[in-house]
């Protein structure tokens, strides 16, 4: 018998589960997966928790229950990859493995930035890139009665990197409902060059957000949280002041990727963008927040990876070359407050553009504009996400490469 | 669009970044580091080549990974490329533009 294995049982190692279970023989492959907790979160969750959109039950689940029948599920923490010996040093065991697919995701890193995880940490200062933090806030939020709040985040790459702009939409909407919008000082933070910061998304958003009235502080790159005087400053000298910080910190692989010298400088493990075999070792995959591809880390693109992946490791298996295949592709919806969204769709090298998904021409859902019937679409991503996404069924008409067709492009 | 830059035709993008990496020379990086006001010198070009070292291996640029490179610390960054360093110096290195996906 060979031994299949993968790390992490999140959104990527689910779906590869299920994907390769069908595909591999059950009297050739053991498969086994790995992962540290119980519960498996729905992420995009997080971002409608703090609001009280969603509940604490609508966001998590046992873990197990999405993993197959006849794949062994291993619920320990992962210490250390030997990637020379095929052997992975889990708690308490070591395990043999004949092909390895690294699926352990990344995660916020406060510590990175002097006094982000201080004595207001979860006080006047949170995250909500946690299940922890974005409970945390939305406690706090039930009682905030106004003040200046920040939107921020530390810098690239982040998961979702629309989050935090969908998070300050949502405030707006949020306290607006509530009837204390006007004590409300919104201020979002970037240490990009502009809250968008691609061409088309400029010109067709850059509006949203003096319309919402809420401030854009630019080029910020954090140097620390004074926690005494609760400020936030930036190594060029620039200061804001804020009576809570909403932050999404530094994000990076676990710490096991570095335990195991298989890492960028932030943890992520150089992964061929188009084949997604590990550049260090030929029998070592890895797919989804834990590689360093410069595709955007969500869900919906470690969806259309997999389907690469699993084609590339039975290509793998027989000896054959592998496909040159992963786009890059996303598909994100993105909330821009007052039940309204937009969809953005593109690839490595395609920016965001107008148009109409998934039926060229058609929609329904519109492109890079804002409207209900996306929305809406953000919502029924979470039980796409249950019942179809980690399962590895695909996705009627959306293809795991991008699509031109029904898209603006010059 | 099109722009002659130090003699030599290259493609820039809507906000003057080079848009193939393949154009850039060392003249041309000096004619965009004039438009930013900044008359390149050899620790300049150290940073810069650093830069560009960082780009080809994938490498996530940000103000922090600089603290962490040993080449330079962060004030002497902003000393030499003053206002948004990153944004300038990716610009004269020829590098895409720090962004987000969208
Ligand atoms: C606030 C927020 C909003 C988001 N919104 C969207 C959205 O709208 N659309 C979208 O497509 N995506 C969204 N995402 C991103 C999406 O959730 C992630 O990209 C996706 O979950 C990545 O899957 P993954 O399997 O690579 O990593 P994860 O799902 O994070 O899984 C990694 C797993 O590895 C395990 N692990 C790691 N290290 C170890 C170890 N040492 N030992 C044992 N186990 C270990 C972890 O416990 C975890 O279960 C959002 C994310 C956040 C935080």
């Amino acid at each position: 018998m060979k031994n299949l294995l993968i790390l992490g049982a999140g959104t990527s190692g689910t779906m590869m589960a299920n994907h390769l279970r069908s595909k591999l023989k059950k009297d050739e492959w053991n498969i086994s997966i790995v992962d540290q907790y119980k519960t498996h979160y729905y992420q995009p969750g997080f971002l409608f928790l703090p609001f009280d959109i969603y509940t604490e039950d609508q966001v998590k689940k046992d873990g197990k229950k999405f993993i197959p029948n006849g794949v062994n599920y291993i619920q320990k923490k992962i210490e250390q990859i030997f990637p020379d010996e095929n052997k992975v040093k889990l708690e308490d065991e070591t395990l043999s493995y004949d092909l390895l697919i690294i699926a352990t995701g990344c995660k916020i890193a406060p510590q990175e930035t002097e006094g982000m995880k201080g004595k207001n940490w979860h006080k006047n200062v949170f995250d909500f890139y946690t299940y922890e933090g974005s409970l945390a806030l939305r406690n706090k939020l039930r009682e905030f009665k106004g003040g200046k709040m920040i939107v921020h985040f530390t810098e690239m790459p982040i998961k979702c990197p629309v989050a935090p702009l969908e998070f300050v939409f949502l405030a707006d909407d949020y306290f607006t409902k509530k009837g204390i919008r006007d004590k409300v000082d919104l201020t979002y933070v970037t240490p990009l060059g502009g809250a968008f910061t691609k061409p088309k998304a400029t010109a067709a958003l850059g509006h949203l957000l003096s319309e919402k009235n809420i401030k854009v502080v630019t080029d910020f790159a954090i140097e620390k949280v004074d926690n005494e005087t609760n400020q936030i400053v930036d190594y060029g000298g620039q200061i804001v002041d804020f009576d809570l910080l909403v932050t999404v910190p530094t994000n990076m692989g676990d710490d096991l990727i570095k335990r195991s010298g298989m890492g960028d400088d932030l943890n992520f493990v150089p992964t061929d963008h188009h084949t997604l075999q590990s550049l260090g070792h030929k029998n070592v995959f890895v797919i989804g927040d834990a590689t360093n591809v410069p595709a955007s880390k969500a869900g919906s693109v470690a969806h259309f990876a997999s389907e690469t992946l699993t084609d590339n490791i039975l290509l793998y298996l027989d000896g054959k070359p592998l496909k040159q295949e992963f786009d890059g592709h996303a598909n994100c919806f993105i909330e821009t407050g007052k039940n309204k969204a937009l969809l953005i769709d593109f690839n490595y090298t395609q920016e965001p553009v107008e148009g109409t998904f998934p039926i060229p021409g058609i929609g329904p859902l519109k492109l890079l504009k804002e409207s209900i019937f996306n929305h809406w679409g953000k919502l029924a991503f979470r039980w796409i996400y249950w019942n179809m996404l980690l399962k590895g069924i695909p996705i009627p008409l959306v293809s795991r490469n991008m699509s031109k067709k029904g898209k603006k492009i010059e | 669009m099109e722009a002659v830059l130090a003699g030599n035709k290259v493609n820039l993008t809507e906000d003057g970044y080079l848009v193939d990496f393949s154009q850039w020379t060392k003249e041309i990086g000096t004619e965009l580091a004039k438009e930013e006001g900044i008359e390149m010198t050899d620790r300049h070009w150290e940073v810069i080549k650093w830069i560009q070292e960082q780009v080809k291996a994938d490498n996530a640029l940000s103000v922090r990974g600089i603290k962490k490179s040993g080449v330079l610390d962060i004030k002497e960054f902003y000393a030499l490329f003053p206002g948004g360093p990153l944004k300038i110096s990716t610009k004269i290195a020829g590098v895409p533009k720090p962004k987000s996906c969208i």
